[in-house]
């Protein structure tokens, strides 16, 4: 669902301008150029600012932050295009399509252009690098991290998944079961779906209130069954009793963060994500690393990645949001 | 007098909700508590709205696929005009919502009055084009709690004589109804255009012109059902309420409304919801598989309508009964 939510948004786009590169360029300044699946959405915008950063903490970097206006592999391409006819130094690209884009990116990486993607990844084939937010252990781990963290004397949690089929969830409810035994107290007493509908899943969460009068937390790895879940606890009066948490949009949790139903929830953290992709393009571009299985690179503040089989790696535990910084990043996506 | 009562399908399908309250009473007491009771019937109230405005719509043989597609659509409207607009009254919004769906079902009955197209047909379409308008409206994205105002979310929640303003709103729809359906000459229309049109057209009803006004009064409680709906879930999103246009169906089917129409009454619909109301609220408490839960909800389903069907079969009527002896 998260994904789909992702799609979605990606799909309002509003009118913008691609602004390629006129400007003269000295000969020492490395050209990043981070191509987002569609210009004018929020979480790319925000991924922007992190690029932004890495660029002012490397001093000698560039980024040219561009991409299609609406969220088709035809746009990318010829913005990719472009790129390569400047002679940028780096291309690092979420993808709007896995293979669509790979005959384009292998000609930018003939013309010796290090190409990566990040978020949306493309085909290995078609990239030196590939960063994923975050990983399926690093999930499993983080939701029942965030109840637990709550919880210091132990308690009773339920999970609120999507639908029984959904494979991102089990999985990361399957990773989640694995690392239980780091968790001394807490007890899983139920798994519930309410199937992504907000209606199923508000029933869903009053029923395991009812069901376990001692429940200490939900947790729903959904973005719309950790909204309905903490609607469910702020109408049922047990804010404070029951701490809703789990994997959801700052955007679309505010109100309950505000409301106290849910006391922190966790997803990736676009702002790191810029910045980190910009990181890798910088260390391969400047051949400070190596893009090859088991390699590690070196990305600033996030510390290090270290790539897998397919060059790919995740970047960190997904980002936790609470009172402290909701503010901040409910306007961003 | 009494066993024409007791053999009427209202008092069986009370029968029957009966026992399954007991059913789930001896795994799970504390569902058949009156408070419990009471949210059971809040939760399954936006169901009794739109059974409501089904059950005339199939009473004219039409249905009205879009019903769901409307409620997203108006609650969509509804929530973003609150955005742009925060102080604004709810008696305004529930004006707008009521207003809105109105129109939108209108617009179904214009496409079976005038254009005589099979009422599956246009409403299979205005509930795709309904989904299509959210998404071209909100750009994809939801209208999240934080956004509305709180005037805006309290309104369903508001409690009158121990009753939510939600339980109210069912409850005075299923009462304005009655009455409509059984003291009003558009009332009687609906029936006697879907029990037997050719008749009718000769008692000098303009079919078209009933079926129209079924739609009209489908999409007027549809709409007002879309305000409260992402007034109490405090969401508005391209996806609510999918799929729960079959709901409706099935309570209509369930409360004995015939699906070749002419057949059936509010009180039937209103049951027709209880009952599948108290199924989906029972589901998560009495601990069965969720592997198992739509299989259950189906067979209840399946049995009820076999029940109806058994129950409406007509024994047919001997009229030469020598003729028959000699046979």
């Amino acid at each position: 669902m998260i994904r789909r939510n992702f799609t979605k948004l990606l799909a309002g786009v509003s009118l913008a301008t691609s602004f390629m590169g006129t400007t003269a360029m000295a000969d020492d300044t490395m050209r990043i150029a981070l191509v987002v699946k569609a210009l004018g959405i929020g979480f790319f915008e925000a991924a922007a600012k992190g690029a932004e950063e890495a660029a002012a903490e490397l001093g000698n970097v560039e980024v040219i932050y561009t991409g299609p206006t609406d969220t088709t592999a035809e746009g990318q391409i010829e913005v990719i295009n472009s790129l390569i006819a400047q002679g940028v130094d780096a291309i690092a690209v979420s993808s709007n399509d896995t293979d669509a884009l790979v005959p384009t990116l292998k000609k930018a990486m003939q013309r010796g252009i290090t190409v990566i993607s990040w978020d949306s990844g493309v085909a290995p084939e078609g990239r030196q690098v590939h960063l994923n937010p975050s990983s399926n252990p690093l999930i499993g781990n983080m939701i029942i991290k965030l109840a637990a963290d709550h919880l210091p004397d132990g308690g009773e949690v339920a999970l609120l998944s999507a639908t029984t089929t959904s494979t991102n969830q089990n999985v990361w409810i399957e990773e989640m079961n694995k690392v239980m035994g780091n968790y001394p107290g807490i007890e899983v007493v139920a798994t519930v779906y309410g199937d992504d509908l907000a209606d199923k899943s508000y029933r869903e969460a009053q029923g395991l209130m009812q069901s376990y009068p001692d429940l200490d937390a939900i947790i729903a790895p959904t973005s719309v069954g950790i909204v309905a879940a903490a609607q469910a606890v702020a109408d049922a009066g047990k804010i404070g009793e029951v701490n809703v948490t789990g994997l959801g949009l700052p955007s679309e949790m505010a109100g309950a963060i505000e409301s106290g139903a849910s006391k922190s929830f966790a997803i990736w953290n676009p702002i790191d994500l810029g910045y980190s992709a910009t990181m890798i393009a910088y260390q391969l571009a400047s051949e400070n690393a190596v893009a090859e299985p088991g390699a590690t690179i070196e990305i600033g503040r996030m510390g290090s990645i270290t790539l897998d089989d397919t060059n790919a790696a995740a970047m960190a535990d997904p980002f936790v949001y609470d009172s402290s910084n909701i503010d901040q990043f409910k306007s961003i996506f | 007098m009494l066993k024409r009562l007791l053999a009427s399908r209202e008092v069986i399908l009370l029968g029957a909700i009966g026992v399954l309250l007991a059913l789930i009473a001896t795994r799970f007491p504390g569902f058949v508590t009156p408070a419990n009771l009471a949210g059971v019937f809040n939760d399954t109230s936006p169901l009794i709205l739109l059974a409501v405005g089904q059950m005339i719509v199939i009473l004219t043989k039409c249905i009205d696929l879009s019903v769901a597609a409307n409620l997203a659509l108006t609650g969509m409207v509804v929530s973003m005009i609150n955005v742009a607009a925060p102080g604004l009254p709810i008696v305004v919004i529930l004006l707008v919502a009521v207003g809105l769906g109105t129109a939108l079902g209108m617009i179904n009955g214009l496409l079976v009055w005038k254009l005589a197209i099979p009422p599956i047909v246009v409403t299979l379409g205005t509930m795709t084009i309904f989904r299509g308008m959210i998404f071209l409206l909100s750009d994809g994205k939801w209208v999240n709690s934080h956004e509305m105002s709180d005037a805006f979310k309290a309104f369903p929640r508001a409690q009158v004589l121990g009753l939510p303003m939600l339980s109210w709103i069912a409850i005075a729809a299923v009462i304005l109804f009655t009455l409509v359906m059984t003291r009003t000459t558009l009332g009687r229309a609906f029936y006697a255009v879907g029990g037997n049109p050719h008749a009718a057209t000769y008692t000098g009803l303009n079919v078209g012109k009933t079926q129209f006004w079924a739609f009209a009064i489908s999409g007027a409680l549809a709409g007002l059902t879309g305000y409260l709906w992402v007034s109490r879930y405090a969401v508005s999103y391209v996806d609510i309420a999918g799929g729960f246009e079959l709901d409706v169906v099935a309570a209509c089917v369930i409360g004995g409304i015939s699906i070749a129409g002419g057949i059936g009454t509010v009180g039937g619909a209103l049951l027709g919801a209880l009952f599948l109301g108290v199924i989906k609220n029972a589901l998560p408490v009495v601990n069965i598989s969720p592997f198992w839960q739509l299989a259950i909800s189906g067979s209840a389903i399946i049995i009820a309508v076999a029940f109806n069907a058994r129950a409406n079969r007509e024994k047919g009527r001997i009229i030469l009964k020598s003729a028959e002896h000699t046979a």
